[in-house]
C-alpha cells in the first residue's frame, strides 16, 4: 500500500525537477537574447559533456578519489579515437561497449 | 514515407544509444529501490514524475536510511539543477515554437537526450517533432526497464557485454562532435579540469553546474577579449 507521504514526495520531486528543465524555454525561447549570453550558451554543451565525463573517466569511490588506472579512462582512449575517426555515434558506442569489457579483463 | 512516420522512425533511430544505456541502468534501479522496499506501482509513480536517474538512485537510497521528505525534495533539486543549463542552451534552437510543446519537450529533458537533440539540432536536420519522438522514445524505456526491474529481475547481468559503458561511450562521441575549433576544444578541457577538482572536494555533483559555467564563462570573456584585440589591430592598420 503506498502512503500518502511516498505519493508527496515524489510529486515534489517531479516539481522540482521539471521546473529547472522548463523554465529556460518559458523566458528564453520566445525573445532575441543579447550576443553574449548566446555565445555562453552555445560554449555550455561541450563543457557540460566534458563536466559529466571526465570525473566519471578518471575518478571513483565514494568520496571521490583520483583513479587513472581503471577500465572507464582505458576504454575511453580508444573510443575517443575512434569517435575523432568515423564521426558515427553508433560505432562509437559498441566500440566503447567493447573496449569496456576487455580493459575489464585486466584489472 | 508520410512525414509523420519520418519524423517518428528517426526520433526513434536516434534514441537507440540512449535506450541501450537506459536498460541496465533502468534494472539496477528498480532492483535497489524493490530492496529499498518499494512496489512496482511506487517504482513506475517515481519514475513517471521524476524522470531523472541518478536523482532517484539517491532518493532511493536516502528513503533507505530514513531520510525526511524535505531533505530528499531538497536534494532532487540540487541534483538537477544542471538541466537548467541544458534547457537554456536548447532554447536557442527553438524560438518560435508552440508553449505548449515546448512545456511537453522539456519534462524529458536528461543529460543524455540534451546531448543528443543538441548535437542533432546543430546539423539544422533536426527539429523540435524529431526532439520530442527521441524524448518519449528515452522516457518510455526508462519506465518500463525500472519497473521490471522492480519485479525482482536483473534481467541483464552486472557488467555483460560492456553494457555499462553505452553511456560514457555516447558521451565520449557526442563531446567529439562539440569539439568544433579550438575555442570548444579549450573549453572543454577546461570544464574537465575543473569538474574533477571539484568533484574531488564536493560531494553530491554540483560540480558539474559550477565547473560548466565557470568554463564558458572563461570561453567568453577570453574569445571576446581576442576578438576586441584583434579588431584593434586591424583598425590601427
Amino acid at each position: 500500500m503506498m502512503s500518502d507521504a511516498y505519493i508527496l514526495m515524489v510529486i515534489g520531486m517531479g516539481l522540482v525537477t521539471f521546473i529547472p528543465r522548463w523554465a529556460p524555454f518559458f523566458f528564453l525561447s520566445n525573445r532575441n537574447l543579447p550576443a553574449w549570453l548566446v555565445e555562453w550558451l552555445d560554449l555550455i554543451p561541450a563543457s557540460i559533456l566534458s563536466a559529466l565525463l571526465l570525473p566519471a573517466l578518471i575518478t571513483t569511490g565514494e568520496p571521490r578519489k583520483l583513479m587513472l588506472l581503471q577500465s572507464e579512462l582505458l576504454a575511453a582512449i580508444p573510443t575517443f579515437i575512434f569517435a575523432l575517426k568515423t564521426r558515427s555515434l553508433g560505432g562509437t558506442v559498441i566500440v566503447g561497449m567493447v573496449m569496456f569489457y576487455l580493459a575489464g579483463k585486466l584489472f | 514515407m508520410s512525414k509523420l512516420k519520418s519524423i517518428v522512425f528517426e526520433g526513434v533511430a536516434a534514441a537507440w544509444p540512449i535506450c541501450l544505456g537506459y536498460i541496465p541502468l533502468g534494472f539496477a534501479f528498480g532492483v535497489l529501490a524493490q530492496k529499498a522496499g518499494l512496489g512496482p506501482v511506487e517504482i513506475f509513480l517515481m519514475s513517471l514524475l521524476v524522470f531523472a536517474g541518478s536523482s532517484q538512485f539517491i532518493a532511493v537510497s536516502m528513503l533507505d536510511c530514513g531520510a525526511a521528505l524535505m531533505s530528499i525534495i531538497l536534494t532532487t533539486f540540487t541534483v538537477n539543477l544542471r538541466h537548467l543549463l541544458m534547457s537554456s542552451a536548447l532554447a536557442v534552437y527553438f524560438k518560435k515554437s508552440s508553449r505548449k510543446k515546448l512545456c511537453l519537450f522539456s519534462y524529458g529533458v536528461t543529460d543524455e537526450s540534451f546531448a543528443v537533440n543538441y548535437s542533432k539540432l546543430k546539423t539544422g536536420k533536426w527539429d523540435l517533432g524529431r526532439s520530442l519522438v527521441l524524448n518519449y522514445t528515452a522516457n518510455m524505456t526508462w519506465i518500463v526497464s525500472t519497473v521490471a526491474g522492480g519485479f525482482g529481475g536483473q534481467f541483464i547481468p552486472a557488467g555483460a557485454f560492456g553494457i555499462d559503458y553505452a553511456l560514457p561511450a555516447m558521451f565520449i562521441c557526442l563531446l567529439v562532435f562539440q569539439l568544433n575549433g579550438l575555442k570548444y576544444l579549450f573549453v572543454a578541457l577546461l570544464a574537465g579540469i575543473f569538474a574533477v577538482s571539484l568533484s574531488l572536494v564536493l560531494t553530491g555533483n554540483m560540480y558539474v553546474v559550477i565547473a560548466s559555467m565557470l568554463a564558458a564563462t572563461c570561453g567568453t570573456v577570453l574569445h571576446r577579449f581576442f576578438e576586441k584585440l584583434s579588431s584593434k589591430r586591424t583598425n590601427d592598420e
